[in-house]
C-alpha cells in the first residue's frame, strides 16, 4: 500500500480528516523549507503538498506567484526541491509528500528521468496543474512502474463525462478545486461543496480532498466534514510573505502555528 | 516508383496534437469550456452562414483581398530574385491580427458570451480585439505586460478609445507572456461569461487551429495573386515568426506545394551567441507552456527565459506548435534576424518603396534580401508584410536619440 493510501485508511480508522498544507518549495529562501515542513507536520499536517517553483504560474494568484518568483530569486530549482524532500525523508518515512507544479521544469528534466529521481527522493505523488488526463500519457507509464500517484484535479466545470475519466487515472486522492478561479481568491460556498461532493463520493472510492478557497479552521471544519481532508495554500503561503525577513525558526513556528489551529477546529468538529 | 508525400493539411490530428506538439496543457477547469469551443468552431468553420459571415467581415471590413505588391525598385537594388510583398499592413488597423479577430468575435458572438478577453505584445492584437469588441458591442478587457504598456503608448490610448479596459501586467518579466498568464487567469475566474480571444497561434487545442484558419487568408489570396501575375507559384516564402500568426497564414495553403521553400524568421535580437533574443526555434528545446507543447526558451532548470526583440511583437519565448512540427518535419527553415538588420530594413524598404514595414515584419524582408541574393534573378519570393511600422515610430527615433 503507498503511503498515501495508508494514511487516508489510518485517517478513516481514527475518524479524522485530512489535513494538506501546501508550500511552495524554497519560499522565501531555501533554507526555510525543511525545517517548515518538519513543523507543519508536528502541528498535525498529514500530508504535505510543496509547490514546484516555476516562472509561469499560470493557475496560481498573486500570493503563490510572487511565492514563486520569490523562491527562483533565491536560487530554488527543481533537483533542489528533491534533494529538501530528500533531506525530510532521513528523519520522517510516514508522511506522505506530493510534488505540485507545472509540466515545464518536469519535461525540461525528462519524465524517466524526474520520475526516478522523485522516488529516489522519498516522493509519494504528483500533482501537474497543466497536465489533465488527456496529455498524462508521457507519464503514467513511469510513475506507474515507481509506485508514484498521480492526482488530478475536479474543478466545479468538470462535466460528469471527464469526471469519470479523471477518476480512472487517479490514484493517491482526487483534488476537488471548489471554486472557477485561481489559487488565493475568494472564499469557498461550503453548501455548493458538499451538494457537488455527495454527488462525487457516489461515483468513486479515491478519496476526494477539497482545496483552494480555505482560510480558517471553522471552514476547514466545515468542509472537511463532507470530503476526505482539506488543502490549505495561500492563508500560510501570505503569512510565509509577511515573515520573509524572520528566521527559519520564527517562520516555521509561525506558520505551522496557524496550521495547528485548523487541525483543532478540524478534530474538535 | 512510389513516392512517400506527405499531406502537410492533415494537421492537427482530433486532439490538436501537430506530432509530438501542441495537445492541450491547461488548468482543468477550462477543460470544459475548450470541448465546447472545440465542438463550436467544428461544426461552424464548415457552416456556408458562418463563412459568408467571415468573408463579408473579411472584403467589407477588414478590406480585403490585401494587394500582393511587386517591389521593383527594392528588387532591383538587391540584384536578386523578384520580391513580392503581401500588404496585410493594408488592413483596417493595420496588421494580419485583424484576421483572426473578426473570425474569433464571430466564435463569440456565436457562444453568446459578453465579455471577451485578450493578451497583447505591442498592442496589434489588443487593438485588433478591441476594434472587433467594439464593433459587436462586446465588453473587453486587454492584459498586457507593463513593459508594453510604457513602449506601446499610441496603443494602449488607441485601445482605449475604442472602449476598452486595459490591464497592465507587472507580474514575471512584464511583457507578453505574463499578458498571457494574466488573461488564462482571468478566463478560469470568469469562463461562463467570458470568451478568450487568443491572438496568436498558440494557447490549448483548438486555439492553434482556429487562429491559423483564420489567417489563412493571406496564403489563398497570395497564390491565386501571384499565380495571375506570373502564372506561376513563388519559389519562396518568408514571413516573421514570434508567436507565428501571420506566417502560418501565408504557409498554410502552400505547405503542399513542394517546389516553395518556406522560410519562418525569428528575432535574433541581439545575436543568436548571446541569451538577448527571441528565438526558440533557433535556439530553444521542445517543453510546455501557455496550454500547448513546443519549442521554449528557458533556462537549465526549464524556468522560463526573458525574452529580447527590439520589437515588442516578437518578444515571446514560445512558438506555435505547428512551426515546431514543420520545423522537425523539415518543410519550413526557421533562420534568424538580429535588432540591427531588421532596422535597416526598416529603413531601407521605407525609403525605397514609401512602405513602412513593422519592425516585426522588417524581420522578413531583412531576411529576404539574403535570400534573394542567394536565389538570384528570375525567381520569386513572397514577403509577408505583416504589418505597418507607424506604432514603430517612438521606437525607432529613440534609437536614434530622439524624443517625438
Amino acid at each position: 500500500m503507498s503511503r498515501i493510501a495508508a494514511t487516508f485508511e489510518r485517517l478513516k480508522n481514527e475518524g479524522r480528516k485530512a489535513l494538506i498544507p501546501f508550500v511552495t518549495a524554497g519560499d522565501p529562501r531555501p533554507d526555510v523549507t525543511l525545517p517548515l515542513m518538519h513543523a507543519l507536520v508536528e502541528q498535525g499536517a498529514n500530508i504535505i503538498e510543496l509547490g514546484m517553483p516555476f516562472s509561469d504560474p499560470m493557475a496560481d494568484g498573486p500570493a503563490i506567484q510572487r511565492a514563486n518568483e520569490r523562491a527562483l530569486a533565491n536560487g530554488m530549482s527543481l533537483r533542489k526541491t528533491l534533494d529538501i524532500v530528500a533531506e525530510f525523508r532521513k528523519t520522517n518515512q510516514d508522511t506522505p509528500v506530493v510534488l505540485m507544479g507545472y509540466l515545464n521544469p518536469v519535461e525540461w528534466m525528462g519524465y524517466e528521468t524526474f520520475v526516478k529521481a522523485a522516488h529516489n527522493a522519498g516522493v509519494d505523488g504528483l500533482l501537474m496543474v497543466d497536465m489533465p488526463p488527456e496529455e498524462g500519457g508521457g507519464i503514467v507509464e513511469h510513475a506507474r512502474a515507481v509506485g508514484l500517484d498521480l492526482i488530478y484535479l475536479v474543478t466545479p466545470t468538470t462535466t460528469n463525462e471527464r469526471f469519470d475519466i479523471i477518476c480512472k487515472r487517479s490514484t493517491g486522492w482526487i483534488y476537488y478545486v471548489s471554486l472557477k478561479g485561481i489559487t488565493g481568491a475568494n472564499t469557498l460556498n461550503v453548501d455548493e461543496v458538499a451538494e457537488r461532493m455527495s454527488w462525487i463520493e457516489q461515483h468513486t472510492d479515491v478519496p476526494v480532498c477539497v482545496g483552494f478557497g480555505i482560510r480558517d479552521g471553522e471552514t476547514a471544519a466545515r468542509v472537511a466534514k463532507v470530503c476526505s481532508g482539506v488543502i490549505v495554500g495561500s492563508v500560510l503561503v501570505n503569512a510565509i510573505e509577511r515573515l520573509e525577513s524572520e528566521s527559519a525558526v520564527e517562520i516555521s513556528s509561525q506558520v505551522s502555528k496557524l496550521l495547528g489551529d485548523m487541525r483543532v477546529a478540524m478534530d474538535r468538529a | 516508383m512510389t513516392t512517400h508525400t506527405e499531406d502537410y493539411h492533415a494537421h492537427p490530428d482530433a486532439t490538436g496534437h501537430f506530432g509530438p506538439y501542441g495537445g492541450r496543457f491547461a488548468s482543468e477547469t477550462l477543460m470544459d469550456a475548450l470541448d465546447e469551443l472545440s465542438a463550436m468552431y467544428t461544426k461552424l468553420k464548415d457552416d456556408p452562414d458562418f463563412r459568408r459571415q467571415f468573408d463579408k467581415d473579411l472584403a467589407q471590413y477588414v478590406g480585403r483581398p490585401s494587394p500582393l505588391y511587386l517591389a521593383e525598385r527594392l528588387t532591383k537594388n538587391w540584384g536578386g530574385a523578384d520580391i513580392y510583398l503581401k500588404r496585410e499592413d493594408l488592413n483596417h488597423t493595420g496588421a494580419h491580427k485583424i484576421n483572426n479577430t473578426v473570425g474569433q468575435a464571430l466564435l463569440a458572438k456565436y457562444s453568446g458570451k459578453p465579455r471577451v478577453i485578450a493578451e497583447t505584445g505591442a498592442g496589434q492584437h489588443g487593438v485588433a480585439t478591441a476594434t472587433v469588441a467594439a464593433r459587436l458591442g462586446l465588453k473587453c478587457v486587454v492584459y498586457m505586460g507593463a513593459e508594453d504598456v510604457e513602449r506601446q503608448k499610441l496603443n494602449v490610448y488607441r485601445m482605449r478609445l475604442l472602449g476598452a479596459e486595459v490591464v497592465s501586467v507587472t507580474s514575471g518579466s512584464r511583457t507578453l507572456k505574463d499578458a498571457m498568464n494574466e488573461a488564462m487567469r482571468d478566463w478560469v475566474t470568469n469562463v461562463d461569461d467570458t470568451y478568450y480571444i487568443i491572438g496568436t497561434v498558440a494557447g490549448p487545442h483548438p486555439y492553434p487551429t482556429l487562429v491559423r484558419d483564420f489567417n489563412a487568408i493571406i496564403g489563398r489570396e497570395a497564390r491565386r495573386q501571384i499565380l495571375d501575375q506570373t502564372g506561376e507559384l513563388p519559389d519562396a516564402l518568408v514571413a516573421c515568426v514570434g508567436g507565428g500568426s501571420n506566417a502560418i497564414g501565408l504557409f498554410w495553403e502552400f505547405l503542399n506545394d513542394k517546389s516553395v521553400e518556406i522560410y519562418g524568421v525569428e528575432a535574433g535580437g541581439h545575436g543568436l551567441d548571446g541569451d538577448d533574443h527571441a528565438a526558440p526555434l533557433s535556439k530553444g528545446r521542445p517543453g510546455v507552456l501557455h496550454g500547448n507543447r513546443t519549442y521554449i526558451m528557458a533556462n537549465e532548470d526549464g524556468q522560463i527565459s526573458a525574452t529580447h526583440s527590439v520589437s515588442a511583437g516578437l518578444d515571446y519565448p514560445g512558438v506555435g506548435p505547428e512551426h515546431a512540427w514543420l520545423k522537425d518535419s523539415n518543410r519550413a527553415h526557421y533562420v534568424a534576424i538580429t535588432d540591427d538588420e531588421a532596422l535597416d530594413a526598416f529603413r531601407e524598404l521605407t525609403r525605397t518603396e514609401g512602405i513602412m514595414p513593422a519592425l516585426e515584419s522588417a524581420h522578413a524582408v531583412a531576411y529576404a534580401k539574403k535570400l534573394a541574393k542567394q536565389l538570384g534573378k528570375g525567381k520569386r519570393i513572397i514577403v509577408n508584410l505583416s504589418g505597418r511600422g507607424d506604432k514603430d515610430v517612438h521606437t525607432v527615433a529613440a534609437l536614434d536619440g530622439l524624443s517625438i
